[in-house]
């Protein structure tokens, strides 16, 4: 290369400051859909003014496959597998929620056993959900690998739980309208007991790693804000929720299932911010353990299934319903249309991570990129419940 | 909770000239509706959401629904006269019922800990009168999901801030979620087409437009 287009090239140039900063001009980056911390295909598109978020745009539909017109060309009981593949952390609270609306739909009664055994898998699946979340959200921030096998160490431990009840670790299938597939041995419950005692020792060492280490602080207290008035207006649900402070649980306000007949809390955060979201997790995991302690001692043998629900030609009658119940990452519903027919009518998902998505702009303006992804991770989605 | 009935009153109160039905429920579920007339609905929502003893602040849920033309059959005794005697006959009208979409909301009150009251917006077709208010201004949580609805169902909602598609994309043009939406053949680009594939691939290859040269060059030499 000769010395003098060297010389025209930097006249040309436009002359460098030392600062990144575009005074008055925004830079458009596209984050993901490709990015380890999007936790699947989501893309953001945010307007930068040097590292200051000051417009973000979610794009959503990577996974789309349309689940509901699915949904609607089979059978009730047909969708019951596929609810597992909404958010495929949380199979088993997906597949309470659809039972649900179909025992409203159809008035359906429970068995006893069945109902203690929804809470269980329930309770389970919010502790592992839980657990994972916290790891992928250390993960996100740079603790790189090591808490994240923590967590997915005790998940592991509920994976074979679920998987010697119901044939698979994640996409379980276990529940049945008018109750559940299989029942539990005594062995299992036995089991459970044993890995539900054991858990709390997981938590306190966890918690003291992780949840007072001054990184994770730095990082999460003061950042994505979210104030009380707008988590509401903007349907947000779930810990996110109860991290502003707002008293809402659906286990306590509908008390669906047999959730009066338990004893806990629900933890409140104060701040609205990322590390009360962060909290939030830890303390519902709590206050999870307390519920299962209560219901494994006292569940009673019995059948687990109403028999007198049709398996096959399966048809509700004429109407409509909304079921939800909480789900670990907030309020999950369906909503079904019944013609009378053995397909749904209308089948409709009432995802909690893609309504708790609308409130993303808001609580990252102002924050730097690297907030971006903390912020993300602790609203918890999933994408196969997002796209649907 | 307030009954169905004493809302609906409330609701007509306080908007004047508010349509406000309530469309039954035939299932056990107990959960009844109520269908407001378009051009008050905005007004008729915030009512619904500031009134102290309703509260419903919180939109869970809203979802679209569509209903296609439909013949509703009536059965009814008329006296009719057969051959100069006069009998009850059994005589059966048929109803046409055109088709039209509906938005659904289903309202919780957070501060008051009742729900669901469940609203109905109907459009008055599903051909070239698809359009709604938006909701979004009196509950946020209703922003994407409209969006979603006006992409799967076609509803265009007036006074939306962001009415843009949201799960399909950009470019696409029908609503995947009406109940007549026919699938297009020509998402099966299949690496190596056979058989049914190939002649449905054949048909599109000939219509697809040139791209910008680029296809020319792995082309085989014919």
């Amino acid at each position: 290369m000769s010395a003098t287009i060297e010389t025209i090239e930097a006249m040309e140039r436009p002359p460098v400051t030392m600062t990144s900063r575009l005074d008055g001009e925004l830079l458009e980056v596209s984050m993901g859909p490709q990015h380890p911390s999007t936790h699947g295909v989501f893309r953001m598109n945010v307007a930068l003014e040097g590292e200051i978020v000051r417009k973000l745009k979610p794009v959503f539909g990577y996974l789309h496959r349309n689940h509901e017109q699915i949904g609607e060309d089979t059978t009730y009981l047909g969708s019951m597998p596929y609810t597992d593949r909404l958010d495929y952390f949380c199979s088993m609270t997906n597949n309470w929620a659809y039972a649900l609306s179909v025992e409203k739909l159809a008035s359906i009664e429970v068995p006893e056993r069945a109902e203690y055994l929804r809470v269980i898998l329930a309770e389970l699946t919010r502790l592992q959900n839980h657990a994972s979340l916290l790891g992928f959200l250390l993960s996100d921030m740079g603790a790189w690998g090591t808490p994240l096998m923590y967590a997915f160490r005790e998940r592991e431990k509920i994976l074979d739980l679920f998987e010697s009840l119901s044939g698979s670790r994640m996409m379980c299938d276990y529940m049945r309208f008018g109750g559940c597939r299989v029942d539990a041995s005594d062995e299992w419950l036995s089991r459970a007991k044993q890995i539900v005692d054991r858990f709390p020792k997981f938590l306190d060492e966890f918690e003291e790693l992780i949840l007072q280490n001054e990184i994770v602080i730095a990082r999460t207290q003061n950042v994505g804000k979210l104030s009380p008035e707008l988590a509401v207006s903007a349907g947000i649900t779930g810990p996110m929720l109860r991290a502003c402070g707002v008293n809402y649980d659906i286990r306590k306000v509908d008390g669906y299932g047999i959730y009066p007949r338990f004893k806990f809390r629900i933890p409140l955060g104060e701040h609205g911010d990322t590390y009360d979201r962060l909290m939030m997790r830890a303390l519902e995991m709590r206050e999870s353990v307390e519920i299962l302690k209560q219901a494994l001692a006292q569940i009673q043998p019995g059948p687990i299934v109403n028999p007198k629900v049709k398996v096959r030609a399966f048809r509700p009658p004429v109407g409509e319903a909304y079921g939800r119940i909480e789900g670990p990452k907030g309020e999950l519903g369906f909503y079904l249309i019944s013609d009378g027919g053995p397909n749904p009518y209308r089948y409709r998902v009432r995802p909690p991570s893609f309504i708790n998505l609308t409130v993303l702009e808001d609580m990252c303006l102002g924050h730097v990129v690297a907030d971006v992804m903390v912020i993300l991770g602790s609203v918890d989605i999933v994408m196969g419940e997002v796209d649907r | 909770m307030e009954t169905l009935e004493q809302i609906k009153n409330r609701c007509e109160l306080a908007a004047r000239g508010a349509k406000v039905e309530i469309v039954a429920n035939p299932g056990p579920s107990q959960q009844s509706s109520l269908l407001i007339d378009n051009e008050h609905a905005v007004p008729v929502a915030r009512f619904l959401r500031d009134h102290p003893a309703l509260s419903f602040d919180f939109c869970s849920n809203v979802t679209g629904v569509d209903w296609l033309d439909r013949v509703a059959k009536k059965t009814a005794k008329v006296k009719q006269v057969v051959d100069g005697v006069e009998k009850e006959v059994d005589q059966t009208t048929e109803e046409k019922i055109p088709g039209y979409l509906e938005a659904v909301y289903h309202l919780y009150s957070i501060k008051l800990k009742h729900g669901p009251l469940i609203i109905r917006l109907r459009t008055e077709n599903r051909a070239d009168g698809t359009r709604l208010p938006s909701l979004t201004p009196v509950w946020r949580s209703a922003e994407l999901q409209e969006r979603e609805i006006f992409d799967l169902y076609g509803i265009v909602f007036d006074g939306h801030p962001d009415l843009r598609r949201i799960l399909m994309w950009d470019e696409f043009k029908d609503h995947p979620m009406r109940k007549d939406y026919v699938q297009p053949d020509d998402f099966e680009w299949e690496p190596t087409p056979h058989d049914e594939v190939l002649e449905r691939a054949k048909q599109h290859y000939t219509s697809r437009p040139q791209l910008d040269g680029a296809e020319k060059i792995t082309a085989p030499q014919s």
